[in-house]
């Protein structure tokens, strides 16, 4: 788990730029919603609240929104786990397109309260690519879940 | 293997109060954040983290980008020599001219008493990635403190000014660019001298000229560079080419419009000036610098509405 956020960590502080950086997927939260969705027992606010800070600093942003951000959606992840989880895969990805478009809803807020101009409805794109990211990133962060209980078998 | 019953009761505080607590406490960051700069040793010590990981991120990138350039054409680097050869000469032509000039200037400022302008020394710096906060025209060099650069000093390219360090971290800076919402640079137009204030637009890079008043003597086509006046940008460094000019009778101000004419984040390095000129005035003005996370010139706007005119 800590190893998956730190991967997305690094994702996000890749050198993107241009439309790939309007398209680029925030895989920090993906990660974070995945978790609190899958092992809500592990996964808490605390540690969503830190990555947030961690990115508003890599980006230079205000500090404590992207910390707020999270906090929110994993938050909301969190009492809908159960869920969320009876769902099948499809429907599965319509609720993180939910969340992620909540998530930077949030952000924009912010940024709107503190002074900053919209810059268009490009602006959700990632979102969208996110969503779209979540079944391959169920079917990658649960490899290593399904070959345990195979080991214990033989 | 004996099996212990779930653990009922060891929940902690429920998952609202926590997240009321994360929330309360971000929304105290960010109020404090834009208030006051007491958070600014929280936000360098989680930048120390955070710095290793950015270049480590950047890694990939830079070693393709290492083999790439092994594998260059021969004729592609024949080329480039001839081109830097040649310009190279150009500029060495210009240097001398340059040099009279400046034994010229000095001897002139002698005649007059004034003071005289100590030379700036130049750092280059790689930019690590343009910043991905799409609100914002930012760019992540990677010289720090430790290097020499503290904030307000100005970033320049091969052209001109691309815009001022506002963040500096121990190992990495941020540099605010001239196109960003919040970013204004004093200039003045070559042609006639006329000063003025450029802001940034934000979203279109572009960058305008305010509080020009309507019969302003502005054209298509003017240069704009730097002033000097505040002490922080050196003066005469060009900013931006007048691109469009409005005249609406129902404003006050005439809306003109300017393209930057530096490459304003195109490039992979920048320079950041380091000079002495700014600690000077630094220590002249230091009542005025009062919020040094922001803009520097930001103050001096609203206190000399009539630089414009």
């Amino acid at each position: 788990m800590a190893l998956s956020l730190f991967i997305g960590l690094m994702l996000n502080l890749l050198p993107w730029s241009g439309i790939a950086l309007l398209l680029r997927p925030d895989f920090v939260a993906l990660i974070l919603l995945f978790w609190s969705i899958r092992e809500p027992r592990r996964m808490g606010l605390g540690v969503a609240w830190a990555m947030g800070l961690m990115i508003d600093v890599a980006d230079g942003v205000l500090f404590g929104q992207n910390a707020l951000a999270y906090s929110l959606a994993v938050y909301i992840a969190l009492i809908l786990h159960r869920r969320i989880l009876l769902f099948s895969p499809w429907q599965q990805t319509f609720y993180a397109l939910l969340l992620l478009l909540l998530l930077q809803f949030m952000t924009l807020l912010i940024r709107l309260a503190t002074g900053a101009a919209f810059s268009g409805m490009s602006y959700f794109a990632s979102s969208v690519t996110g969503a779209l990211l979540w079944p391959l990133l169920t079917l990658l962060l649960q490899l290593p879940q399904k070959a345990e209980p195979k080991r214990d078998q033989i | 293997m004996d099996h212990h019953p779930p653990p009922f009761f060891k929940r902690g505080p429920s998952t609202l109060a926590r997240f009321a607590f994360f929330a309360a406490l971000s929304i105290v960051l960010m109020v404090g954040d834009i208030y006051q700069n007491y958070l600014s040793v929280l936000r360098q010590g989680v930048a120390v983290i955070v710095s290793p990981l950015q270049r480590l991120a950047n890694a990939p990138s830079e070693l393709a980008e290492r083999v790439g350039g092994f594998f260059i054409s021969q004729a592609f680097l024949q080329r480039e020599n001839d081109r830097l050869q040649q310009q190279e000469l150009q500029h060495a032509a210009q240097l001398q001219g340059y040099q009279a000039t400046q034994t010229e200037n000095a001897h002139l400022r002698k005649l007059l008493d004034a003071r005289q302008q100590s030379a700036q020394t130049l750092l280059l710096a790689d930019v690590l990635y343009a910043g991905r906060d799409p609100f914002s025209h930012k760019i992540i060099a990677d010289k720090g403190t430790v290097h020499g650069i503290a904030t307000g000093q100005p970033a320049v390219d091969d052209i001109g000014v691309i815009g001022q360090v506002t963040r500096a971290y121990p190992f990495s800076s941020e540099i605010t660019l001239l196109t960003d919402k919040d970013q204004a640079i004093p200039v003045e137009i070559l042609r006639n001298g006329m000063r003025a204030i450029a802001f940034g637009q934000g979203a279109d890079g572009t960058l305008g000229l305010a509080f020009t008043p309507m019969n302003a003597d502005v054209q298509t086509g003017d240069v704009v560079v730097t002033s000097g006046i505040e002490g922080i940008y050196p003066a005469g460094l060009p900013v931006a080419v007048v691109s469009k000019i409005e005249r609406n009778a129902a404003v006050a101000f005439a809306r003109i419009i300017c393209t930057p004419s530096a490459g304003v984040g195109l490039h992979k390095q920048v320079l950041v000036i380091v000079g002495d000129r700014r600690k000077e005035f630094q220590t002249l003005a230091a009542p005025l610098l009062e919020p040094p996370a922001k803009p520097v010139i930001k103050g001096k706007v609203k206190r000399g509405g009539g630089i414009a005119r």
